[in-house]
């Protein structure tokens, strides 16, 4: 092979080749379970994508679904740039959710901006503390994160459960339990022209600010350096403590701040409804981008087009709305299992000198 | 539980909670001896709460179609047990993530049980009959309390069986050495992987059959809404039990209590409580991890090569 196609190849192999061959393994393979259950794949791709993307109004309804998606999947790829797998989004989206309820009840007589900041500042704080909480026993009790954050996250769906059936209940609300109403005039608006709210833009925007913060400042490089090896890190001057517990709450923050747009631009109240699995669907689209904020969008955006798909499947061909869990679920195993094929295509590997890397002795660490 | 509890008086409450605990603990046992297993080797699945709900769909079907609530069972398990293999092949690729994976299986079970469950709403499968154990007792009350479902009494004898297991056994030293660490178990000879995809594939069989236990005992139908997170608690349970069988069965039965408290406040007009007593197997969890670890030592009775506790 010609040495500038084999880099070129090289190149795109793990980043591109790979995950798109897996997504198209995935694709075959829910085909094949169509089929076995006696519809034609060609129909379920062609309604899927009509329903996700095919019109203004079906990518409208994607958007909407992917704006929990991207923070939620922030929430997983945030703590991971220092090293930690918190799984505990959907309960730090509750809680966050509850407070944000909390609080635009309490601020419905203020000015709507002073309610809305109200809202979503505190629903992050809440988020933040929340999974704070996972990063402080892992450094300071040594309790393994991953599982003190799904613990959390389950205590968290209790505690909202609990404050909207018991205390906090809104007597109005009969069938479906849930917090005194912010009010309508409270709620987040549409962005104009558009059936989405400003949630996807506080999505996108956060997803881009963490982005840019990682790559160009010295807080991801000390990210990197903690998450890498702690106590290289340490050695260099880092406090090890401050940036894990920080990573924690900021992800735990895009999470409550999460639950607290569903409730401001969605509900207009804290319910159990809120609970509807965007944090684990977060997890996944945060493994899936590989923990790269940026393309954490892209893909909270494709699971959010799959999502919205469900409802076109049943009206139409007649399938049950479980259809669209079915295919994420296909294409989350095979594009997981597909990271084992990173770096295996070992003869694309141009041949070069090895260049001696200059590394800072010291690493600033900004004044926080 | 009210037509347990009328005419007993003030010992309707602890009659009842004693029947619903063990009622509710049954899957919490199933699938956490299962889990146990799985741990113990060094893989956690974190999917199990997908085999369940496969479980609960698989065997209810299979009872429909077959009109035997056993083979019902025995579908369930099996299903659970290819669930368990798929989980186990896949986690021992190199770099591929096992929890991510497990959640994915999580999302992937609950869908494809939705799916394929759709016909199975209706109809009445046969369900398992239970186990009179309160034949000695004139009062209906304690006998219809002492109606004992046979899975838990397999529970219970599987919990024993794998206490001895684990300690005097050839497989059990081969899976606690595997989980302890790989280099000691290729230095005595143990094949790691596939000891380790042996015993997820063991773990996703009970959990498929704890599964069958929602369908074809109690609730004894099938519906979407039937596991309220059973097969995730299970999980959070083994750690609970730190990797001990015997201890996973009083586990269950803390659990399965906690559980069965909230429709008896229920019953005495106490609606919300309900809600932070589920709450209480987590917090009992995350109790126990922070007491017995420390930043120096990682939580005693671990099995050494088990990512989470690391």
């Amino acid at each position: 092979m010609h040495p500038t196609i084999k880099r070129m190849l090289a190149s795109v192999m793990d980043p591109v080749l790979i995950p798109v061959g897996a997504l198209l393994v995935g694709m075959l393979l829910f085909a094949v379970f169509i089929l076995l259950v006696g519809k034609s794949p060609l129909d379920v791709f062609w309604t899927m994508y009509q329903g996700g993307f095919g019109s203004s109004f079906s990518l409208q309804n994607t958007l909407v679904l992917a704006a929990p998606l991207i923070l939620t999947g922030l929430a997983v790829a945030i703590p991971a740039q220092a090293g930690m797998v918190i799984i505990g989004g959907e309960g730090a989206l509750a809680v966050g959710a509850l407070m944000a309820g909390i609080v635009g009840y309490a601020l419905r007589d203020s000015p709507a901006l002073v309610a809305q900041f109200g809202m979503l500042g505190v629903g992050a704080l809440t988020g933040a503390f929340w999974f704070a909480l996972s990063g402080w026993l892992r450094n300071y009790r040594g309790v393994n994160e991953t599982i003190s954050s799904l613990l959390l996250s389950y205590i968290g769906i209790a505690l909202l459960n609990y404050c909207i059936q018991g205390p906090l209940r809104d007597p109005a609300s009969t069938n479906n339990p849930a917090t005194r109403p912010i009010g309508d005039a409270h709620m987040i608006g549409n962005i104009p022209g558009l059936e989405v709210h400003y949630g996807l833009v506080i999505g996108i925007v956060c997803a881009l600010i963490v982005w840019a913060v990682m790559r160009f400042t010295t807080v991801g490089l000390a990210l990197r350096a903690v998450g890498g090896n702690p106590r290289a890190a340490q050695m260099a001057g880092l406090n090890v403590n401050f940036w894990v517990i920080g990573a924690a709450a900021v992800g735990g923050a895009a999470a409550g701040l999460s639950g607290a747009i569903e409730v401001a631009a969605v509900h207009g109240d804290a319910n159990s409804a809120i609970v509807a699995g965007y944090g684990f669907t977060g997890i996944l689209v945060a493994f899936i981008a590989r923990q790269n904020p940026f393309a954490v969008i892209f893909v909270a955006i494709m699971f959010g087009g799959i999502d919205a798909a469900g409802g076109m499947l049943q009206r139409r061909l007649d399938m049950p709305d479980a259809t669209v869990v079915v295919f994420q679920g296909i294409l989350f195993v095979v594009i997981l299992a597909s990271d084992t094929l990173l770096g295996r295509f070992r003869f694309l590997k141009p041949v070069t000198t090895a260049k001696p890397v200059i590394a800072k002795s010291t690493v600033e660490e900004p004044t926080s | 539980m009210t037509e347990v509890t009328e005419g007993l008086g003030w010992w309707g409450l602890p009659v009842a909670v004693i029947a619903g605990a063990i009622r509710a603990s049954t899957p919490f046992l199933l699938v956490s001896l299962g889990e146990c297993v799985t741990e113990k080797s060094g893989r956690i699945n974190l999917g199990l709460e997908g085999v369940l709900i496969m479980g609960a769909m698989a065997g209810y079907g299979a009872s429909l179609y077959t009109g035997s609530a056993w083979l019902g069972v025995l579908a369930a398990g099996l299903v659970g047990a290819v669930m368990g293999l798929l989980h186990g092949i896949l986690c021992s690729l190199r770099r591929v993530n096992d929890i991510a994976i497990g959640i994915s299986f999580m999302l992937l079970g609950t869908g494809l049980a939705f799916f394929l469950g759709k016909p199975l709403i209706q109809p009445q499968a046969p369900t398992l009959q239970s186990i009179p154990l309160g034949f000695w007792s004139d009062s209906a009350q304690i006998q219809s309390a002492l109606q004992v479902n046979p899975l838990f009494l397999i529970g219970i004898v599987l919990a024993i069986l794998l206490h001895y297991a684990f300690l005097r056994t050839r497989w059990g030293l081969q899976i606690r050495i595997v989980g302890d660490s790989e280099d000691a178990a290729r230095a005595m000879g143990f094949r790691v992987i596939p000891t380790r995809i042996l015993a997820t594939v063991f773990g996703g069989f009970l959990a498929g059959v704890g599964g069958s236990f929602l369908s074809l005992y109690y609730p004894g139908s099938w519906s979407e809404g039937l596991s309220s997170g059973q097969g995730i608690m299970a999980v959070a349970l083994v750690i609970f039990a730190r990797w001990e069988p015997l201890r996973c069965l009083w586990a269950s039965m803390l659990f399965g209590a906690a559980g069965a408290l909230g429709p008896a406040f229920q019953a005495m007009g106490m609606t919300s409580g309900f809600y932070l007593l589920n709450a209480l197997p987590y917090v009992l969890t995350l109790g126990i991890l922070v007491v017995t670890t420390s930043p120096s030592r990682k939580i005693s009775g671990a099995p050494g090569e088990l990512s989470l506790v690391r």
